[in-house]
C-alpha cells in the first residue's frame, strides 16, 4: 500500500510531467488562460492518461511482447490513445456541453500531448506492471492536472498585475512557469519511488 | 512481418468497432428547432445577448430562458422572426425602431491600423495598412466589437437614415402568412419612407 501510494505522490510530485519532464508543455501554455478551463482539461488528461496507461501495458503484454514486434509501439500505442481520446470526446459531449465548448480545440489535440505517450513508454522502459502502470499514469495525470491548475491560478493573478509592457502576456506566462518548474525541482529531496 | 501487419489491422479494427458502438450510445440529439433558430441569429458570436455566442442564444432560446427580444443587431426584425418561429406573443414595442445602428469609421481619427477589420466578424470592415478604412453598413451587424479595439476611438455606432438612394419599398407580404408583429414592422416601414418623401420635398 505504501509503495503505491508513494508511487503516485512520486510520479505527481517529485517527477511530475510536466515541470520536472517537460512533457505536454502545449496544453500548460495553452489551456492554462482560465481557471475553470485548465480544471476541465486536467480532468480529460486525467481520464485519457490512466486509460491510455492501461491500455497501452495491455497492447504491450499481449499483443507486442509476445508477438515480438516491438519496433510497432510508439505505432500501436498512439492509436491506442487516439481511440481513447475519441472516446472521451463523445464522453464529455455527451456528459458536459458547456466543458466541451470551453475545451474547443484542445480536447482532440489530447492526442498530441506528448505526456500521455511518454508515459505510456515509460512503462514499458520501466517494466511496470498493471496496476503499476494504472498508478503511474493517475500519478502523472495528478501531477499534470495539480499543476495545471496552479498555473491557471497565478496567470488569473498575472492579468491583473502591473507587468513591465516588454513582459506582459506569454513572456511573464514563460518567466512564471520557469520558476514553477524550479519550485517543483525542490521536491527532488523527497526519496523519489 | 505478417504478424506485426495483421495484429496490427486487428487492433485497428476492434477500436474502430468499439469507438463506432460507443458513438451510438453516446450520440447527441439537437434538437432541431435549435438549429433553426440559430439560422435565424446573425451569427457574429458578438456576445450582446450575453450568451457566448449564437448557438448558445439559440438553446437559450428554445428553451425559453431567453426572450425573443435578445439581439440587439438583429432588432425589431429579427423578433418578430423568433417570435413567429417559437409561436410566442412578444411585446416588441420596446425595441426602437428606425433603422439598425452601424459602425462608422471617423475618418479624422482613423490611423490605418488595420485592428478594427480583423475583428470584424462579418468583415463588414475594409481598408488596408495605413489608409483609412471605411465600413460597408450593408455587412455591418452593428456588433460593436470594432469599437473597443480601435486606438483612437475612431468607429462610432451611427444610424443610416435611408436616403433616395438606398430607400427601398417595403415587400410585398401576403397580410394572411405574415404574422401580425411584422404587419406591424411593414407598417413602420411605410410610414418611415413616407416620412422620408415628405423631407426629401
Amino acid at each position: 500500500m505504501t509503495e503505491y501510494l508513494l508511487l503516485i505522490l512520486g510520479t505527481a510530485l517529485v517527477n511530475n510531467v510536466v515541470l520536472v519532464k517537460f512533457l505536454g508543455l502545449c496544453p500548460f501554455m495553452g489551456v492554462s488562460g482560465k481557471l475553470d478551463t485548465a480544471l476541465g482539461m486536467g480532468m480529460a488528461t486525467t481520464f485519457v492518461l490512466t486509460l491510455a496507461a492501461a491500455a497501452s501495458w495491455a497492447i504491450e503484454e499481449l499483443i507486442l511482447a509476445p508477438l515480438g514486434i516491438g519496433f510497432l509501439r510508439i505505432l500501436s500505442f498512439i492509436l491506442v490513445i487516439a481511440a481513447v481520446v475519441q472516446f472521451t470526446e463523445m464522453l464529455v459531449k455527451k456528459t458536459s456541453p458547456v466543458l466541451y465548448q470551453l475545451l474547443g480545440i484542445f480536447l482532440p489535440l489530447i492526442t498530441t500531448n506528448c505526456a500521455v505517450l511518454g508515459v505510456a513508454l515509460l512503462n514499458v522502459q520501466e517494466g511496470n506492471g498493471f496496476v503499476q502502470s494504472l498508478l503511474y499514469g493517475m500519478g502523472s495525470a495528478l501531477g499534470f492536472s495539480l499543476v495545471m491548475v496552479i498555473f491557471a491560478g497565478l496567470r488569473e493573478r498575472l492579468e491583473y498585475a502591473d507587468v513591465p509592457d516588454a513582459f506582459a502576456g506569454t513572456p511573464i506566462a514563460f518567466v512564471v512557469a520557469g520558476l514553477l518548474s524550479m519550485a517543483f525541482m525542490g521536491f527532488a529531496g523527497l526519496p523519489a519511488h | 512481418m505478417f504478424a506485426a501487419i495483421i495484429s496490427l489491422a486487428l487492433l485497428g479494427f476492434a477500436l474502430g468497432y468499439l469507438l463506432g458502438v460507443a458513438a451510438i450510445h453516446l450520440r447527441v440529439k439537437e434538437p432541431e428547432i435549435i438549429q433553426e433558430l440559430e439560422a435565424l441569429l446573425p451569427g457574429t458570436n458578438c456576445g450582446q445577448c450575453g450568451f457566448p455566442g449564437c448557438p448558445a442564444g439559440a438553446r437559450a432560446l428554445a428553451e425559453g430562458t431567453a426572450p425573443v427580444t435578445l439581439c440587439p443587431p438583429g432588432g425589431k426584425p429579427l423578433a418578430a422572426a423568433l417570435a413567429a418561429k417559437l409561436g410566442v406573443e412578444a411585446d416588441l414595442s420596446e425595441l426602437d425602431d428606425g433603422p439598425a445602428p452601424v459602425a462608422q469609421v471617423i475618418e479624422a481619427l482613423c490611423i490605418g491600423c488595420t485592428r478594427c477589420f480583423k475583428v470584424c466578424p462579418t468583415d463588414a470592415i475594409v481598408g488596408a495598412p495605413k489608409q483609412i478604412h471605411g465600413v460597408v453598413s450593408d455587412a455591418c451587424t452593428g456588433c460593436k466589437k470594432c469599437l473597443g479595439i480601435c486606438p483612437t476611438m475612431g468607429i462610432k455606432l451611427t444610424r443610416l437614415q435611408p436616403n433616395l438612394a438606398t430607400w427601398q419599398w417595403p415587400k410585398p407580404a401576403d397580410a394572411n402568412s405574415q404574422p401580425e408583429s411584422q404587419q406591424a414592422v411593414r407598417d413602420d416601414d411605410v410610414e418611415a419612407a413616407r416620412d422620408m418623401m415628405e423631407v426629401a420635398r
